[in-house]
């Protein structure tokens, strides 16, 4: 079986997430992490975090400044703002609801299906 | 909120990208080290390390490019780095770039003038406010010239009092000729032209002066102080703009008149009333003087807001029959009839069919010239097929060289719209000061908005239309076989030839269609200049005289015959006559019946009535058929002498000799002494109506001024002073008036089929400048791309004649297939344009078979030129290159 695609949006709430549940965090990092929570189950090309970076950064949901890392390497620093956190709550709301939703319809039986056809 | 501020962020990342990508490849080394370093933590060597970090880390490219996108605007920056590629790549191809933009300009500007003419003419709305309301009033059957258009004042008074349909009727009197009246101040007296309008003129077109005032209901009655408003250019002229005209008086043929207003710089009286025509300035219409003029008003109505021109014309034909021609003579009846028109109908109406043809025709050069470009670009394009094979192979998809195609060709029709603009805006200045041309409205000919609009529409369809076949012939080329081939082998373009060879062929065709329009348009004003005019409108010219009869006839007589004699002893002078009125500009109607019969109401047309000395008849150049030319002594008290025209003679005294037979004219007897040739007293087009000529010196009537006429064999500038001389002498209030040869009232007359053919013509020779480069073209790139082929028939024997003639027939094969098509679509175009010609079958076999010729014979030149190439190929190069 093949790593998981990722939908659409959500690497950004994975981003988003990893920041509010670290604090501030590199690129590297933040892959690293996702990488590891999700037992290497989703296909991450690393690179393209760094477009989900810009985006959050741009609608002012993370915020970033350099800095120096534990091994003393500068690197740039994200971490998630007030706004962030807002939407960070909304966006995991929608998702537990989607999933929910999604797990209902997905539990329908065949027989059960019948029935209402039926009634 | 978020979408606005990344907006924000876009736009700024966007003009900040060498910093932010600076940052970015610093963060992306960073991420790099980060990875290396845990992995040598994990005990993997160097290079491993280094090599499983960028696995991980994915394309580094697609990274970059995936956060710049997300980050930037790149549709923007597509776009901006595809303009500085056209950009380079079209001041490369220097040749390529001027002969295309210099196409597209000049299709374009000849596009913008036009609209811009039709947009003035056609589409604009009449300079006045509420213009929709305003309304023409003409008889219906306007057979006699300007009286028959024309109602008398009493006519109109009761008219305006009856009417329910109109806020206000006004009107003009309309028998005011050029230079009328003479502006008496220091020095010379000056010719100057005045015109009566009804009191409420300007109110009812909703023309406010911009200085002073309008004219008072006072300044309209009997013996009122005499006023006058001034237009504008008289005033700038005549009074150098002074702001403090108004109640100054000026000298007009003695008579002080006081300034009351001076009219707006918009206000063009002749632009829309008489095409052509100046008014220097404008008097009040005294009606109680003029209840005896008989028919002399121009209508003019505005409708009441909400009445329709259908009901105002129901109303009218109830009205008009009943009114009265004069209230001191019920018994006369006016027996009026009413055709309301549009002002604005009534002013371009006429030229609507016209206008439409000249657009269709500068569409057509639009067309051609697209086509053209197409074929020029595909020429290009194919030889730049390695180029896009090239950058389809680096990565390039589709879109993006379609797209790199169209930019190209936006950057050529814009540079071609600004240049065609600039080129409109100097046909159109010219154009807006050719008075000389009876067109209306000319005289507020310019390049507004709408044109400007118009030009951004012409300029993005060409483009679309021109760049839009190429390029998507270019995105789908055979990737493999345009890396490999050498761009000449003779697979590159079987399917492309045929293409550009259709292209041509519609080319060809439009040019076809316009050749033939213009050859009809042509062959019908030759037929007009050749109309017998029933005068000699060469070697004479014409000038007012201002004289003082007091109303004396016998006194006229004598300054009339003093003025003639005078002239005529002046060496050049062949004769000399006096007349009131010219044929082709200013005229008027009675009527004439011959006595002892009876006719029905309506049947006698208006007969045009001019009145002239001994001489005029011959000074014009007009034949005496019958009879005699009127004498000095033929001013008999009791039964004065008429000279008639064919028409009248044919009508009045069918297969009799009409001399010596008694006429009735306006209920006075007159005798017929001679019969003339029919003149067209109108232009050379219309049918020549009734004319009678009588007697200048007879006491039963008079003339309305007095035009004379020489007849000479010398330029008529070169009599001009000896004239003047003469005349100053006679009557030193004679005004400095011009010297007119009679051929210019004849060129007026005809000047809006002359420029309309004049048009079309230039159209379609652009046209066929155009088709012959594209047949160029065409011919000369598939020799360019056959050199070989041609190389190796040469080798194996092939003559140089023959190549040439195989190369020429490929040319008369496109030359001909266009040949066809465009005669197809000729025959049926002609036959919309058939109302537009004059003695010229829409089918004519000398326009068609000159088109032919003319496409033939260019088709030949253009593929000569390549053909001569083609025989002059060695073979020996030709197969050694490549």
């Amino acid at each position: 079986m093949g790593k998981l695609d990722l939908l659409q949006g959500t690497l950004d709430l994975m981003v988003l997430q990893t920041l509010a549940a670290m604090g501030a965090q590199h690129g590297y990092g933040i892959a690293r992490r996702i990488e590891q929570v999700s037992g290497n189950e989703v296909l991450l090309n690393q690179g393209t975090i760094y477009a989900s970076l810009v985006r959050l950064e741009q609608r002012g949901w993370i915020e970033s400044n350099w800095g120096v890392s534990d091994n003393n390497r500068k690197a740039k620093f994200y971490a998630i703002t007030e706004e962030g956190r807002e939407q960070l709550a909304e966006d995991a709301r929608y998702w537990a609801r989607l999933t929910g939703v999604m797990d209902k319809v997905l539990a329908m039986s065949p027989d059960a299906g019948q029935e209402e056809g039926a009634a | 909120m978020s979408l606005l501020r990344r907006g924000r962020e876009r736009v700024r990342a966007f003009w900040n990208k060498p910093a932010l990508d600076a940052e970015l490849e610093a963060e992306l080394a960073a991420h790099l080290e980060f990875a290396i370093e845990e992995n040598l933590e994990r005990g993997l060597a160097p290079e491993e390390a280094r090599r499983l970090a960028l696995v991980s880390f994915g394309g580094m490219v697609q990274a970059k490019e995936q956060q710049r996108e997300a980050r930037g605007l790149m549709t923007l920056d597509i776009l901006l780095q595809d303009l500085k590629y056209a950009l380079r790549t079209l001041a490369r191809d220097r040749g390529f770039t001027t002969v295309a933009i210099l196409i597209l300009a000049l299709g374009i500007g000849a596009n913008i003038a036009v609209f811009s003419v039709v947009n003035t003419l056609l589409l604009r709305p009449l300079p006045f406010p509420g213009s929709e309301q305003l309304v023409r009033i003409l008889e219906r059957d306007p057979k006699g010239g300007e009286s028959s258009m024309t109602y008398s004042t009493d006519a109109m008074q009761e008219f305006q009092a009856k009417n329910r349909s109109f806020q206000q009727v006004t009107g003009y009197f309309a028998f005011s000729g050029p230079d009328n009246n003479k502006l008496m101040g220091n020095g010379q007296p000056q010719p100057v032209t005045g015109l009566m309008v009804a009191g409420n003129f300007f109110p009812t077109l909703g023309v406010a002066p911009i200085l002073g005032r309008n004219f008072s209901t006072e300044e309209t009655l009997k013996n009122s102080r005499p006023v006058a408003m001034l237009s504008y250019p008289f005033w700038k002229r005549q009074f150098g703009g002074n702001p403090g005209i108004v109640g100054q008086t000026m000298d007009i043929d003695g008579q002080q008149v006081t300034v009351v207003g001076v009219l707006p710089n918009t206000f063009d009286f002749g632009s829309v009333f008489s095409p052509g025509a100046k008014v220097d300035f404008f008097g009040p219409a005294i009606f109680s003087d003029m209840e005896d003029w008989g028919n002399t008003i121009a209508l003019v109505g505005r409708l009441k807001p909400g009445v329709t021109l259908g009901q105002a014309q129901t109303e009218a034909d109830s009205l008009f029959p009943k009114l009265h021609f004069n209230w001191k003579h019920p018994e006369w009846g006016g027996d009026y009839t009413a055709n309301l028109t549009g002002l604005k109908d009534y002013v371009s109406g006429k030229l609507r069919r016209s206008l439409i043809v000249l657009w269709c025709a500068v569409g057509m050069i639009l067309l051609i010239v697209c086509v053209n470009l197409s074929n020029l670009l595909l020429a290009r394009a194919a030889a730049r097929g390695k180029e896009f094979a090239l950058r389809t192979a680096l990565g390039a998809g589709r879109g993006r060289i379609v797209r790199q195609l169209l930019t190209e060709s936006v950057v050529l029709s814009g540079a071609g719209a600004i240049l065609g603009l600039g080129m409109a805006f100097a046909i159109v200045a010219w154009l807006a000061h050719q008075g000389s041309i009876a067109l209306p409205l000319l005289g507020s000919l310019r390049i507004d908005g709408a044109a400007l609009g118009w030009t951004l529409l012409i300029a993005v369809t060409t483009s679309i239309l021109f760049g839009l076949a190429p390029g998507l012939r270019m995105g789908r080329g055979d990737l493999q076989a345009a890396l490999k081939d050498g761009g000449r082998g003779a697979s590159d373009g079987r399917s492309h030839e045929r293409l550009r060879a259709v292209l041509v062929v519609s080319e060809v065709a439009l040019a076809c269609v316009l050749l033939v329009g213009a050859g009809l348009l042509l062959r019908s004003f030759l037929h007009v200049l050749d109309v017998d005019l029933g005068f000699e409108p060469s070697h004479s010219a014409a000038i007012s005289v201002a004289y003082d009869d007091g109303g004396n006839a016998v006194k006229r007589g004598a300054i009339w015959q003093q003025v003639i004699q005078r002239v005529d002893q002046i060496p050049g002078v062949e004769s000399a006559g006096i007349s009131d009125n010219l044929p082709m500009s200013v005229n008027r109607s009675w009527g004439i019946s011959a006595k002892g019969h009876t006719y029905r109401k309506g049947e006698l047309p208006g007969t045009f009535v001019y009145m002239v000395s001994p001489g005029y008849l011959k000074s014009i150049g007009m034949r005496l058929v019958k009879g005699r030319d009127i004498r000095w002594d033929d001013n008999d008290q009791t039964q004065p002498v008429v000279v008639i025209n064919e028409t009248i003679a044919r009508h009045l005294w069918p297969g009799e000799d009409p001399v010596g037979r008694i006429g009735e004219i306006n209920l006075t007897e007159a005798r017929v002494i001679g019969v003339v040739a029919d003149v067209h007293e109108t232009n050379a087009e219309t049918e020549a109506g009734w004319q009678m000529y009588l007697s200048a010196t007879a006491p039963q009537f008079g003339p309305v001024g007095a035009n004379l006429v020489v007849r000479t064999k010398l330029p008529p500038a070169a009599l001009a002073s000896g004239v003047m001389r003469v005349l100053r002498e006679i009557n030193p209030a004679q005004p400095a008036n011009e010297f007119r040869p009679i051929q210019m009232l004849v060129d007026h007359a005809s000047s809006p089929r002359r420029f309309f053919m004049m048009l079309v013509s230039a159209f379609a020779g652009l046209g066929l400048l155009l088709a012959a480069l594209g047949i160029y073209g065409v011919i000369s790139y598939s020799v360019t791309q056959r050199t070989q082929e041609i190389g190796i028939r040469m080798a194996l024997g092939s003559s140089t004649g023959r190549v040439q003639r195989d190369v020429l027939a490929k040319t008369l094969r496109l030359a001909v297939a266009g040949l066809v098509v465009g005669t197809v679509a000729s025959l049926l175009v002609a036959r919309l344009i058939a109302s537009l010609l004059f003695a010229t079958s829409p089918w004519d076999p000398e326009a068609f078979a000159g088109m032919a010729v003319a496409l033939l014979v260019v088709a030949v030149v253009s593929g000569y030129i390549p053909a001569r190439r083609a025989s002059r190929i060695d073979p020996m190069v030709a197969l050694r290159d490549n």
